[in-house]
């Protein structure tokens, strides 16, 4: 049939459509690095670079040491949560499904207070209680949604909403039992916040993230036969208990890691994958990489917004994609509720 | 004409209870074998079974003459399709990659399919009549749409045997019917061996070659539809009161439900 490699998702597309991404990612961390309160443009850095003329020691380290680590890290954060977000769709055969929806980023954010109560280290301890938070709230959802691993939208979105409710109420008690001064920056870390960004944590993210999610894409087939259900996965020979497992301990890991850099950043994993969906289909093989580059350079705009749009003062970057992701869930939810909410 | 598949002595349970206790069966090359019984019956249970989902605990099943269990899943996905009762795709696949799905088991380690697996696919579709929703997004497609792409899939998977969980029970008289022809066609033409669950009796008495009623979980009675379904026998295991005569276009079985109310009826009159 004349077309029909059109509807394939064959190697070359998924390689281009990586690139023309990366490109955009590429164009957009340029774009960022330029955009601040301190006017320096990529002109003067370009100029510097060519030796034409001398380094200007406060915007080097304004645009290296300060802007550079932040748009890196918001797109390490913002690949996750659109990767995260797309397994969590498939395993849960949800398009509502994510991590933050679910209550795993908040589950994961206990875990890092708790980390810091405790006094342990940010760059292993830390990390750690915030994995094991993650882990611990995907084990929970995965039990509520019982045997068949499907989660119907109302059961999810109440699934979602209590255990949001209670892990608010968690973090509040350990906010209310902090000190005055370290309110303000865990409140605001709290909602997604960006402006701790250094170059150890993506030192430790990048790699852990980009391995974890090599692994989760060589079974990107699998995830399709599981959207089509889970008895015909089995029947076509997807250990879909063992890819569960993987998934869940990977995506915790990620999201763990995540949310222990920058908080609790909802949406991301809602918005770009259907978005990605759309315009390219709703193949693993493809979607996963799109996704994920998707959401990178989503969450790079948002951060760059951010920080920009009430300059000086700075918004959480959480704030920017709640804005956005509040109103397009419920336009989802309304668009096709009545497809999703059937069992 | 060969056996694809035999069941000995086949027993099966979740816990304590049995399930399913007895089972003896043989699945000939072409064969279209028609599963009815009550719900609970152990129909569903009993396809699984067949397609090695299910691990049995007393008995033997051989798949070409070889013991099922020592097939691996892969081994088992390349020689027996199921086609679920419904399926729910949430996610925008196009008919076509839900059928090129099926080649899944024939892929090795490099996860992409190739020229000669769409040509496959393409075929598949072609035999079930469905080419025309290659481009179509699953989740538009009518129930018998659906269930044909999936037969579909189900081709392209290239098992000699297809397993059907209750194919037609959300479809109207129109699109059973497709079904049944399309099922029947390919056993025809392909040699495949089908196992089909129905609630429709009369209408599986139509296509299939042997029925298989089931009840509590043990064979009650196999052999040829006119054998099979009496009025005797399906009263007794269904119990309710039937009415059985022929169909006289196609000379099989037809059951009539006897209503309770007819008296009443006649009453008023």
């Amino acid at each position: 049939m004349r077309g029909s490699e059109y509807y394939r998702v064959t190697p070359v597309r998924v390689m281009t459509t990586g690139l023309v991404l990366s490109g955009i990612l590429l164009g957009m961390i340029l774009f960022s690095l330029c955009l601040g309160p301190a006017g320096i443009s990529l002109k003067d850095a370009l100029t510097w670079v060519t030796g034409s003329r001398s380094v200007d020691q406060t915007a080097w380290m304004i645009l290296f040491k300060i802007r550079l680590p932040r748009i890196l890290l918001a797109g390490l954060v913002g690949f996750t949560l659109a990767f995260g977000g797309v397994v969590f769709q498939a395993l849960l055969r949800n398009p509502l499904a994510e991590p933050f929806i679910l209550g795993i980023s908040s589950g994961a954010a206990v875990g890092t207070i708790i980390g810091i109560v405790l006094g342990l280290g940010f760059n292993l301890g830390v990390p750690l209680f915030s994995f094991m938070g993650a882990m611990f709230t995907i084990l929970l959802v995965m039990g509520i949604a019982g045997r068949h691993g499907g989660l119907e939208s109302s059961t999810l979105l109440l699934t979602g909403v209590i255990i949001n409710a209670f892990f608010t109420a968690v973090i509040m008690f350990f906010i209310s039992t902090t000190g005055g001064s370290r309110l303000h920056s865990m409140l605001f870390w709290l909602y997604g916040d960006l402006s701790q960004s250094r170059y150890v944590q993506l030192s430790i993210g990048l790699p852990v993230i980009l391995a974890v999610s090599g692994i989760i894409y060589f079974f990107s087939r699998h995830l399709n036969l599981i959207v089509g259900g889970e008895e015909s996965a089995l029947q076509m020979g997807v250990e879909v208990e063992l890819l569960k497992w993987i998934s869940f301990l990977g995506i915790s890991l990620m999201t763990g890691l995540v949310v222990s850099f920058s908080g609790i950043i909802g949406f991301v994993g809602l918005i770009v994958p259907h978005l990605m969906r759309m315009v390219l289909g709703a193949d693993h093989r493809l979607l996963m990489p799109a996704a994920a580059l998707g959401g990178a350079v989503f969450l790079i705009a948002a951060d760059t917004f951010a920080r920009t749009i009430l300059s000086p003062s700075e918004l959480p970057v959480g704030v920017i994609t709640a804005f956005l992701g509040a109103p397009f869930f419920i336009y989802l939810l309304r668009q096709r509720g009545s497809r999703w909410t059937q069992s | 004409m060969d056996s694809e598949l035999i069941l000995k002595g086949v027993s099966f349970r979740y816990d304590s209870q049995w399930c399913l206790e007895g089972i003896d069966l043989e699945l000939k090359e072409g064969e279209i074998v028609g599963m009815i019984g009550p719900n609970g019956s152990g129909k569903s249970t009993l396809l699984k079974i067949m397609d090695g989902l299910l691990k049995i605990q007393k008995g033997e099943i051989l798949l070409l003459n070889r013991p099922l269990s020592d097939y691996t899943r892969g081994d088992i996905a390349r020689r027996i399709a199921m086609v679920p009762q419904e399926s729910n795709f949430r996610f925008p696949f196009s008919a076509f990659e839900v059928v090129l799905m099926g080649r899944f088991p024939h892929l090795g380690p490099f996860p992409f399919e190739g020229k000669e697996d769409q040509e496959i696919a393409q075929h598949s579709m072609e035999l079930t009549g469905t080419l025309d929703l290659a481009p179509r997004s699953i989740h538009e497609l009518s129930g018998g749409e659906k269930q044909r792409v999936l037969i579909a899939r189900a081709l392209t998977q290239k098992a000699q045997i297809i397993l059907l969980d209750e194919p037609t029970s959300f479809l109207d008289i129109r699109h059973k019917v497709e079904i049944f022809e399309l099922i029947s066609t390919l056993s025809r033409t392909q040699g495949l061996s089908v196992v089909t669950v129905s609630h429709d009796i009369s209408l599986a008495a139509q296509y299939c070659q042997r029925m298989l009623l089931l009840n509590k979980g043990s064979i009650y009675k196999v052999g040829e539809p006119a054998e099979v379904i009496t009025a005797d026998t399906i009263s007794a295991v269904y119990q309710c009161p039937v009415f059985v005569d022929e169909n006289p276009i196609s000379k099989t079985p037809r059951v009539t439900v006897v209503s309770k109310r007819k008296e009443g009826k006649e009453q008023r009159l």
